[in-house]
């Protein structure tokens, strides 16, 4: 449960510290730094983010990234040259690895730039008016969440055309509500309290209790939610290229390389298998560093 | 009584829930740019034929009235005809239902008695190395995207190993149809086939295990952090204290109370177990109403892919029913709220 963060240290790590705005951000980095499993999770999540940013510095062989084709170099196994071996059409499948945590990045930071200003905001409103605004906002989230998130994304680039863009906005119909939830349960619990009490009776206006009363002690359940978020929303994106419903070829998008690659398997693991784990490492990243964070901040029940 | 009128509450608001899914449906199939009509005959088809083809589908009609035709056909379970197949979508699913549920009921099953006991074992050892190590499996079960898992299954066990059959639900050329309950592994051993039992077994397990990785770390990691918020509690502090040994302490006065978060939890992965059936489906060619949805999607096959949303969405209310009327049975507090 998100509580203001007031809650006193423990007396050593208090004493370490001079002032007392410094002690929180230290207790907080002091808790994060002693937690193995947030800091192997900063650490992967840093990696994927480093790739993304600096593909094209990074990467070993950035010319063949997209449309690019070498017979020659055809299903070559891994090596020293080509850490993950190449491909069908003889691209370095690091190379398209690398480029395709951007097209992951990117649908993470539009899907969560979309449903999270949205959702928090519904949240807000629902916990803190109540009547018949909590009524209307909660049940159309409990409807919202009858429907599976994959499935409605596969409906909607079904009706629409599969591309990056679609996928983004097939995914981002339905976020919002677990946000809007959790948001929800937070102000619910933190609106009978003294400072939001004493500030409605100080007159201040609603949007000032909305934003700065009450959206400041939701802020580390919803950094927490969001990067656990992140993770998940990787997994669905990959699910829907892989199903041919979200980034079309030749962009270097990890779930259609491993759909693609498995019309090679057993025989060259490689190409599905690797573009597999690359998934698999970012996703867990974003776990870890999310429990992690969770830990940090003591907010129990964000999941 | 009062679980009666729980059970009521409970009723009515799934099918209000209902009705928002059928209006959300059927949103999302109006909002398609371009014409159904046109979509359905492709661009070779002249104006006649496609204003003839709308006239059909009542596309010239006003849109209210076109939702109610739409529901009225709901509640008589007509969801119309696909295009792809060219039989009614109610067919179609009907024939590829069965499939599904069988896989679904098997990783439920499956998510629960491994992911349960696993908690418990995890909580009474907690922070050591059997706590740690089933936590990391758990872990990497909610991690891995479902279509990779299976794609490694396949390669271990069907190719390494060569152990087992990595795709469809019978051998090719077993002369045996599921007609009974639909379900493989029932209808084998209500038609005395016990060697077909064996087969649909082997068939059901990869795709089970691929499905159920994420629903069994999900269900091992709250029944753990259930089951040790349960032991601090003071009714457990005083059991203690009256010398009561740990293992009734465990099974008869933690269990009980531990069980409510991962049946919730359950129902929540629901969603996500129905979307991953989507994905797990495909790479086993499982002829089940999943593959038969990701087909009629590439196809923009409209009336078939509305009709499997809604029988999703359907099955996901109806599963969550039935949990909340559990967890009210296994927990009274539930219920006596439920009334208030």
């Amino acid at each position: 449960m998100a509580v203001p963060t007031n809650g006193s240290a423990p007396a050593n790590v208090e004493e370490a510290v001079p002032a007392a705005t410094i002690s929180n951000a230290y207790k907080n980095w002091y808790r994060f730094s002693r937690n193995p499993t947030a800091v192997i999770g900063a650490v992967i999540v840093l990696i994927v983010i480093a790739c993304a940013l600096f593909a094209p510095w990074i990467a070993p062989y950035p010319e063949q990234v997209d449309n690019f084709v070498d017979f020659r170099a055809r299903h070559l196994p891994p090596s020293w040259d080509h850490w993950f071996g190449t491909d069908n059409v003889g691209r370095d499948v690091l190379t398209r690895v690398i480029y395709g945590y951007r097209i992951s990045l990117l649908l993470v930071v539009v899907v969560l730039g979309l449903s999270i200003p949205f959702g928090v905001m519904l949240g807000l409103m629902a916990g803190y008016f109540g009547g018949w605004v909590e009524i209307v906002i909660m049940r159309l989230t409990d409807i919202a969440l009858a429907i599976p998130p994959l499935v409605m994304a596969l409906a909607i680039t079904a009706v629409l055309s599969p591309n990056l863009m679609n996928a983004m906005i097939a995914i981002s119909v339905l976020w919002w509500t677990w946000h809007t939830r959790l948001i929800y349960s937070i102000t619910r619990t933190l609106k009978t309290q003294e400072f939001v009490e004493a500030a409605e009776i100080l007159g201040a206006s609603k949007v000032h209790i909305l934003f700065k009363e009450l959206l400041p002690n939701c802020v580390s359940a919803i950094s927490v939610k969001a990067t656990l978020d992140a993770g998940f929303v990787i997994l669905i994106g990959a699910s829907l290229s892989f199903l041919g419903l979200g980034v079309q070829p030749p962009t270097p998008d990890l779930g259609t390389m491993v759909a693609t690659g498995a019309d090679y398997l057993p025989d060259r693991w490689w190409q599905s298998v690797m573009p597999g784990m690359a998934i698999l490492f970012a996703i867990l990243g974003f776990n870890l560093l999310g429990d992690g964070l969770r830990d940090m901040f003591d907010v129990e029940d964000v999941r | 009584m009062e679980f009666l009128y729980f059970l009521a509450r409970r009723l009515l608001w799934s099918i209000l829930v209902l009705v928002g899914l059928s209006i959300i449906i059927f949103t999302i199939a109006r909002i398609v740019p371009g014409d159904p009509a046109r979509i359905a005959l492709g661009p070779l088809a002249t104006q006649e034929q496609v204003a003839a083809l709308q006239a059909e589908m009542g596309l010239d009609r006003p849109i209210h009235s076109q939702y109610l035709g739409y529901v009225g056909g709901l509640l008589q379970g007509d969801l119309g005809q696909s295009l792809l197949t060219q039989r009614s979508v109610n067919e179609d699913i009907g024939d590829t239902f069965a499939a599904t549920f069988e896989l679904v009921v098997a990783t439920v099953i499956v998510s629960m008695i491994i992911g349960v006991p696993a908690g418990v074992m995890a909580a009474r050892n907690k922070d050591g190395w059997l706590d740690n190590s089933s936590r990391f499996i758990a872990l990497l079960g909610v991690v891995t995207p479902a279509f990779f898992l299976a794609i490694l299954l396949q390669l271990l066990a069907g190719y390494v190993l060569d152990i087992l059959p990595v795709t469809n639900r019978m051998p090719a050329g077993t002369d045996f149809r599921a007609d009974i309950t639909g379900l493989m592994v029932v209808d084998t051993m209500l038609k005395g086939r016990f060697d077909l039992t064996v087969e649909a077994l082997r068939h059901l397990l990869l795709p089970t295990i691929a499905l159920s990785a994420a629903t069994i770390g999900q269900i091992m990691r709250i029944t753990r952090s259930s089951m040790i918020d349960v032991s601090r509690q003071d009714y457990i502090e005083s059991s203690r204290a009256f010398g009561i040994p740990a293992r009734i302490r465990t099974f008869k006065y933690m269990l009980r109370p531990s069980f409510v978060p991962p049946l919730t939890i359950l129902g929540l992965e629901f969603a996500s177990l129905i979307g991953n059936a989507f994905v797990v489906e495909m790479v086993f060619g499982w002829p089940g109403m999943a593959s038969y949805g990701v087909r009629t999607i590439l196809q923009k096959d409209l009336n078939a892919v509305m009709g499997v949303v809604m029988v999703s969405g359907l099955f996901f209310v109806f599963v969550n029913l039935l949990i909340d009327v559990l967890v009210g049975y296994v927990d009274p507090r539930v219920r006596i709220r439920g009334t208030r």
